[in-house]
């Protein structure tokens, strides 16, 4: 991945990289990137992408949380050894709901961020900074020499005409 | 004039404060977020530096001498068996919520001034809840035992009593640290990589580019990122409720008349909102002028927290008139007699300073020149926290010193390793958000960012969307 072919189009205006990714997305190429100091709204459509599959892992880890939560008070507390406390049931329902909800809580959480870092290859050793100013105020995208569609010259040419302060063959 | 002109005239004035002055652009807020963590420290940082951690010093050796030889330094009895420790422990705790607050529930709400403060008011919550971690470790005693209040697989094969709402407290406590740990770690994320690929210094680059575990910002991450954090902002939400309803358990659970009621759950909720904001606007009022971030964090921001320290001190004062309501209609003699002794009893005094400090003081904030005047705006919110620190102390001693069995009643007065200790609890959490503000950015810079292009977007396009 840190050496692979392609090239970086450099933009100053996020709108700009919007168009240019739609038109690079209708030219059916699917390895390809943007680079955005902030979360650019509108560039999910631009490029095509499908929503995030991470409420699905937070609503499970959730449910698994509750579940192991609820199941863990009642083993300890009426099965491995039954204490009688203040003559309350053994299995005090109502009085496990808090720590029921603070286990959900937990690992839904700790789940989510763990997909996130999952999916997104986090913590990467040595990635690739295809140029330092992509996270202060530049806007950049990166198409893949892997891509079946990939065309260097036509491609170079949409991306300036896009409006593309730099594009660079790497 | 003509209607037209009058009509753009009332169209100008309703038109919102910008959030971030205008003149800057993307690259002016990395350089002004950025350049106090590039420069040495100034002669005031290392002044408040070196005080905080004399302050702390001074509490760690309190808590030494309490390690040491026990409790029994503290000026605690068989009548009033939790003081100052547990006064600050809440105190703590409750200082943590505006961060959360501001972070998840004005995320949800789509809130765009909270961008400019949630990432100090997120590192206050983590240092607070630390702080405040602290309180109950102490007090267990034996401290080295400590890990006992956590269900494992032990010799004994006993278990912990999950009926207990100290118990609930070890888990929300733990909980709420490690959930607002990660939400504040993902956030900072992308802004450390900001810093990471503007450093010139090869260590510098190295440390950064651990910190952001190598973030490129790439389309496809940003886009997994932003779901997470609103998933994380969704759990945080209910999760900052249940720990404040949570620690009110600790009393309300209890059969004591003071502590027996059924409205501590919310007052402690809206209490520890007003003072969390109150400690926000503490911090940012000095913080903005030292780190200059003016342009970023501007007085609508400090405006907006003014109005909901009004708000929620009205719902406290609120509050404080319902459990007397409630104590003198229950017809329970005990009951009256705690409220009349917490407002006219020896600790008549703490009572009213929590009124004056709570009630009185932030009605001030209806003036709108009151609210936007960075010096009242200051010396209320020290005034606040003055006022919800005595809260819990007259909640926690003022119902226990007498109780049902006049023999039994007493009075309490700290000892000096008390003072020291809770003297160095501020100590603690100043040392840590100096260093916060030395080594982290302390303004979310990518959320700063989004903000500022949906706004000329908004312009471009005329109208919102």
């Amino acid at each position: 991945m840190n050496n692979e072919k392609g090239i970086l189009a450099i933009f100053k205006d996020p709108d700009q990289l919007k168009l240019a990714a739609t038109q690079i997305r209708d030219k059916k190429v699917k390895s390809f990137d943007a680079f955005t100091p902030f979360p650019v709204h509108g560039i999910e459509d631009a490029m095509g992408m499908k929503r995030s599959f991470l409420p699905w892992v937070t609503f499970i880890a959730g449910c698994t949380g509750g579940s192991l939560g609820m199941y863990f008070q009642i083993w300890t507390s009426s099965i491995i050894w039954p204490l009688n406390v203040g003559g309350k049931p053994f299995a005090s329902i109502p009085a496990f709901i808090p720590v029921t909800f603070e286990s959900t809580v937990l690992i839904a959480g700790l789940s989510t961020a763990a997909a996130l870092f999952w999916v997104c290859g986090l913590p990467k050793g040595n990635p690739r900074i295809l140029d330092p100013r992509l996270t202060n105020d530049h806007f950049g995208l990166f198409i893949s020499a892997n891509d079946p569609q990939y065309r260097e010259s036509e491609f170079s040419e949409l991306l300036k005409r896009a409006g593309a302060n730099e594009v660079r063959v790497l | 004039m003509n209607t037209q002109e009058i009509i753009l005239r009332n169209a100008a004035s309703l038109a919102k404060e910008p959030l971030i002055d205008p003149s800057k652009t993307y690259n002016d807020v990395n350089n002004d977020v950025c350049a106090p963590l590039e420069r040495l420290p100034n002669k005031l940082w290392l002044k408040a530096f070196l005080i905080a951690v004399t302050v702390m010093t001074l509490g760690l050796t309190m808590m030494g001498i309490t390690i040491g030889t026990g409790i029994g330094q503290w000026g605690l009895n068989r009548t009033v068996g939790w003081a100052f420790d547990i006064t600050n422990f809440v105190f703590w705790i409750g200082i943590g919520h505006a961060g959360t607050l501001i972070s998840a529930i004005l995320f949800l709400f789509r809130q765009k001034w909270r961008t400019s403060i949630n990432r100090s008011a997120e590192a206050m919550t983590i240092f607070a809840v630390m702080t405040a971690g602290l309180f109950p470790l102490i007090h267990v005693g034996r401290q080295w035992l400590g890990f006992w209040l956590f269900p494992y697989p032990n010799t004994r094969q006993l278990w912990v009593n999950f009926r207990s709402p100290l118990l609930w407290d070890v888990f929300a406590v733990s909980t709420y640290f490690t959930i607002s740990a990660v939400f504040w770690f993902i956030g900072l994320i992308p802004d450390i990589a900001s810093v990471r690929d503007r450093a010139k210094n090869k260590v510098r680059k190295k440390i950064y580019g651990i910190l952001s575990l190598g973030w490129t910002g790439s389309a496809r991450a940003w886009n997994h990122y932003e779901t997470a954090y609103m998933l994380l902002a969704g759990l945080s939400a209910p999760l900052v409720l249940s720990v404040h309803s949570i620690v009110s358990f600790d009393f309300a659970v209890s059969i004591l008349p003071g502590w027996h009621t059924t409205i501590f759950p919310p007052y402690f909720v809206a209490g520890a909102v007003f003072s969390g904001f109150a400690m926000v606007v503490t911090l940012l009022v000095i913080a903005r002028k030292v780190l200059g971030l003016e342009p970023y964090i501007r007085i609508v921001h400090l405006e907006n927290m003014n109005k909901i320290i009004m708000l929620t001190g009205m719902m406290v004062g609120y509050a404080y008139a319902t459990e007397f309501f409630t104590a003198w209609y229950s017809g329970n003699p005990y009951e009256r007699f705690v409220f009349i002794n917490r407002a006219f009893g020896p600790y008549g005094w703490s009572y009213w300073t929590m009124v004056t400090c709570n009630v009185l003081i932030p009605q001030l904030f209806w003036f709108k020149k009151f609210r936007r005047s960075l010096p009242v705006m200051f010396v209320i919110s020290l005034f606040v926290n003055v006022g919800m620190w005595f809260e819990r102390f007259v909640i926690i001693v003022t119902s226990l010193h007498r109780d049902f069995l006049p023999s039994s009643w007493s009075m309490f007065t700290p000892s000096y390793v008390e003072i020291g200790i809770m003297i160095g609890s501020f100590g603690l959490f100043f040392t840590l958000f100096l260093l916060f503000c030395r080594i982290l950015p302390t303004i979310a810079m990518a959320e700063v960012k989004g903000v500022m292009y949906s706004v000329k977007h908004d312009e471009q396009h005329g109208g919102s969307h």
